[in-house]
């Protein structure tokens, strides 16, 4: 059986949610473990304050003994998907370009957003299609997406609509040139039952499910 | 002079030159000290008459109030854990049970906003996972002077920052509470935190030491200077002009620390490795160790050197008294010393052995071997005085004579839903991660009570609190009988039905004699209505001293509500969520206008006689709202029924036309006039809910339907459309 591997850093907090959003084909690794379980098919860095994000959000995580071999996975093309603070580690980590400041309105944002697919061709995007929009929900206070120059990144999402956080060219998420490294602010695990208000987050579980087989 | 014992050196004999008054220091009087000088038959050392000033404070000891808490009702089948535990614990289906609990940090808030309201977070926080239950909701009870007031505005931001600071980077949703602006409130806002829990039952945890030889743990921030003299001076006493000089007694927080702390007890709870388990908050590890060693019957001997430090130097008293944050004190078995330590270092987390547990019920502490403090741990707890305070009765009021009726009904609408205590609360709970745990099934700003999902299961809980100022100070037997009914309608207006409360008085001075009435009467006032609606209490805080050079803030009972909501299905949230629905109204059509948003907006103050709770009209509520079939309900508060009828349609997805009914007197009373037991409800079988409702004696009428688009029609008063909603955010400058 092949497994998505949550990774917990002390401080994570969306952990426990990712693992209940993708059911029980989903296993918890700590973050001092030195490798992988041998059936990981992909990896979920999820959303939270790793050591407290005191630094720079995500600035000490990447140091994390297990971050060594999420590398070894991702650069031989395992599925690797940060999620909020999890995309801040894997740009801290240099396994995305770019970085994530703080909102341009130096506040913290809890609400819904609707989100664009812009490139439906990577590793957690590849079921869905280009321009379709999803409703799900963001939960930052350093989400504001900066690069120095957006040439060579592949942009996966974007607000549409409001830019909650003041984000260049509204951008929610983006990949590694390869596209199977993806880190996006929204959180897919808050979307993933009608009690909780939506199901859109499933859909990029489904996604990536799609792109493993 | 040496003690009885001949131990511990009585370095402050009473009447001596240079200190003839040491019970000033730590806040007691001449006269709790003489008792305690009699009950050790010795002067107390510095070190034990600091930490009796802490135990015997207002704070920590409930010696004011004690007396008449006793006549609160805290009995019922749900009640799990009551008063006296770290929190209540309730019973939920399935073998779960909800832990909850209040307290204020209102004083630390005031000083420094930001640390002061992350730090009342983080202690709650402990409060509830020392009973081994995992925290699922926070809300917050905040009040200011109106906003803007520069002063206010800073200690708005700072709060609502310092909240989202701790609660965010815990992991641990803020899912609601309520926010107030009122000119009584200028010198000492209010800080309320409301926590919340999930739990197996069989599974709680006490604050208690057992077992004679035991070792005791403390675990979490190393110990440093901050925050000594918490409770005894900056809880317990009254601010001068300035309180900025008091800025060393409040602490800091660290959330990430507090993070691993949660996680190992809770591991080591789900581990069976501990016996007891004790937040260390006001009067720090004194508190801790007296609380857990009296609740088991016990002693503690603790071993100062053990005591991790953040800083050098540091003497007994001051190790004694720190209120430094995220520490606990654990019980275990000293066969599972080793497998408990290795849990609490896995987690990053600091522990060391402090002490253990005796059986002669005494505290001891050593410090470099010497013996610095001996004491009958009973000295600390039970024997802290208890007062019955002189307080002179507040009148019943009177009721006001009102200006002219109403000029123009759009414009006080308009002004209504702008207004501070009404507008939309969104920028304050945007910034609260009110989502992780993901198991928030009403958010803020859809329903009256946040409505948690215990997922795995069918149910859910719902949470409220509710109290208010304004009503509390025009009258405080109906303003607390209020905030007890308010909050338990909220609750079943968002599907729950009420299980238990837990409150949070504020108020003045308890020297006050005036004050002290005001309080007495409020007690009696909640008592009347918790027994009414047979909704029991669990626990809570007091907080005296909320006054500024003889001013007292508007007495505040907060009422934290927690219901169940058998079927997550049937949760219910406040805006109309379709068209073609039946909008009814509950209860009396009319308000009064004394005590009303509409007056105090109007006429500059709130006066007068507010219409008091008719508890039979409340019980049969809350039976209707349990077992009608609802589409949405609001309960009709500030504002009154208009507003309410504006709030359903902003908070919903469809109009309304409704055809008021004919005032009898005033136009202004029935459309924003105030008064208890009123709600707002949509419905697909209007009949059904009318023949329930003569059945269960509450007054319904059918006031229109709901419509398409974002209109609210009234016939004959006007057309509003409802796009907007207003916000806090032109008030902040």
């Amino acid at each position: 059986m092949s497994r998505t591997a949550v990774v917990i850093f002390p401080g994570s907090n969306c952990d426990q949610d990712a693992l209940w959003a993708l059911g029980p084909d989903a296993t918890p690794v700590w973050h001092q473990e030195e490798h992988l379980p041998a059936d990981t098919a992909a990896v979920i860095l999820p959303g939270g304050f790793a050591y407290g994000d005191y630094l720079r959000a995500g600035a000490l995580a990447r140091f994390s003994p297990i971050m060594a071999d999420v590398r070894r996975a991702a650069d031989a093309g395992m599925p690797v998907l940060g999620i909020c603070n999890g995309f801040q580690v894997l740009c801290e980590a240099g396994m995305l370009p770019g970085a994530l400041a703080r909102n341009a309105d130096i506040a913290f944002h809890c609400q819904t957003v609707s989100v664009e697919v812009t490139d439906a061709d990577t590793a957690w995007t590849a079921g869905l299609r280009r321009g379709e929009r999803l409703r799900l929900p963001i939960a930052h206070g350093e989400g504001r997406y900066w690069a120095p120059d957006l040439a060579g990144v592949r942009v996966a999402f974007r607000y549409a609509g409001e830019n909650p956080n003041g984000s260049l060219e509204s951008i929610a998420g983006v990949s590694n040139r390869a596209g199977n490294v993806v880190g996006l602010m929204p959180h897919p695990e808050r979307a993933a039952s009608e009690i909780l208000g939506g199901t859109d987050g499933l859909r990029i579980r489904g996604a990536a499910r799609a792109a493993l087989r | 002079m040496t003690g009885r014992r001949g131990a511990v050196r009585a370095a402050t004999p009473v009447g001596v030159a240079d200190n003839p008054a040491p019970w000033d220091a730590v806040g007691l009087t001449r006269q709790e000290y003489r008792s305690i000088a009699a009950a050790l038959g010795r002067a107390p050392s510095p070190l034990e008459l600091g930490m009796l000033g802490a135990m015997w404070s207002e704070h920590c000891s409930y010696k004011s109030s004690r007396v008449h808490l006793r006549r609160l009702p805290t009995e019922g089948d749900a009640v799990l854990v009551g008063p006296g535990e770290n929190a209540g614990v309730l019973a939920l289906p399935g073998g779960w049970a909800v832990a909850i609990r209040v307290e204020s940090h209102n004083h630390p808030s005031a000083v420094e906003p930001f640390q002061g309201a992350a730090t009342g977070v983080g202690g709650i926080l402990r409060d509830i996972f020392a009973t081994g239950a995992r925290p699922c909701a926070v809300l917050d009870g905040l009040c200011f002077a109106p906003p803007d007031e520069g002063r206010a505005r800073h200690l708005l931001r700072g709060v609502v920052e310092g909240i989202a600071h701790y609660g965010n980077s815990i992991g641990v949703p803020t899912v609601g509470g309520a926010t107030a602006f009122l000119p009584g409130y200028r010198d000492n806002p209010l800080v309320n935190v409301m926590a919340a829990g999930w739990l197996r039952a069989d599974a709680i945890l006490h604050g208690r030491a057992s077992g004679p030889g035991n070792p005791v743990l403390l675990i979490g921030n190393r110990t440093g200077r901050d925050g000594i003299h918490g409770a005894s001076l900056l809880a317990s006493r009254s601010f001068a002009e300035d309180p900025a000089g008091l800025r060393p007694a409040v602490q800091v927080g660290d959330p990430f620390v507090g993070k691993l702390l949660l996680e190992s007890c809770l591991e080591l709870a789900a581990s069976g490795l501990l016996l007891g388990c004790n937040d260390l908050g006001a009067a720090g590890l004194t508190s801790a160790a007296s609380e857990a060693a009296g609740r088991g019957g016990m002693g503690i001997e603790l071993d100062l050197d053990a005591v991790p430090r953040r800083e050098e130097g540091m003497n007994p008293y001051e190790v004694m008294l720190s209120e430094s944050q995220e520490r606990m004190l654990l019980v275990v078995e000293a066969a599972d010393e080793a497998k408990a330590i290795a849990v609490c270092e896995r987690w990053g987390c600091d522990v060391a052995r402090v002490g253990r547990v005796t059986a002669d019920g005494r505290i001891r502490v050593r410090d470099h071997g010497e013996l610095v403090a001996d004491m009958p741990v009973a000295l600390l707890t039970s024997a802290a005085p208890r007062y019955r305070r002189p307080a002179r009765r507040p009148l019943v009021p009177a009721r006001s004579s009102p200006g002219e009726d109403l000029p123009a009904v759009g414009d006080w609408l308009a002004r209504l839903l702008a207004a501070p205590n009404i507008c939309s609360r969104r920028w304050v709970y945007r910034q609260y991660d009110h989502q992780v745990q993901t198991a928030t099934a009403v958010l803020p700003g859809q329903g009256d009570a946040a409505v948690l999902w215990r997922k795995g299961t069918e149910f859910g809980v719902a949470l409220a609190l509710d109290g208010s100022g304004r009503l509390t100070r025009l009258d405080p037997y109906g303003g607390a009988a209020l905030a007890v009914c308010e909050a338990a309608r909220n609750v079943a207006c968002a599907g729950g039905r009420p299980l238990g409360l837990t409150n949070c008085l504020n108020w003045g001075s308890p020297e006050d004699p005036a004050t002290m009435g005001t309080f007495v009467a409020a007690i009696d006032g909640m008592a009347r209505a918790a027994r009414a609606l047979g909704i029991p209490v669990t626990g809570g805080n007091v907080s005296f001293y909320n006054e500024t050079s003889g001013r007292p803030v508007d007495p505040t009972p907060m009422v934290g509500v927690a219901g169940l909501v058998a079927d997550i299905g049937l949760r219910r949230g406040s805006g109309f969520p379709a068209t073609g629905l039946a909008v009814a109204m509950l209860g009396p059509a009319a308000g009064r206008l004394d005590g009303s948003e509409y007056q105090a907006l109007r006429w500059g103050a709130a006066s007068g006689a507010p219409q008091r709770p008719d508890f039979a009209l409340e019980r049969g509520l809350l039976r209707v709202l349990a077992e009608a079939d609802l589409r949405s309900a609001h309960d009709c508060a500030e504002g009154g029924l208009l507003v309410c009828l504006a709030e359903c349609v902003l908070a919903g997805t469809a109009g309304a036309a409704v055809r008021l009914p004919k005032p009898r007197g005033r136009l202004d009373e029935l459309l924003f006039g105030e008064a208890p037991g009123r709600v707002v409800v949509s419905t697909d079988n209007y009949p059904a809910l009318a023949a329930l409702c003569r059945e269960a004696g509450v007054p319904c009428r059918k006031l229109g339907v709901t419509t398409d688009g974002r209109d609210l029609v009234a016939e004959g008063l006007g057309t509003w459309p409802l796009r907007d909603e207003r916000g806090l955010e032109p008030w902040l400058g």
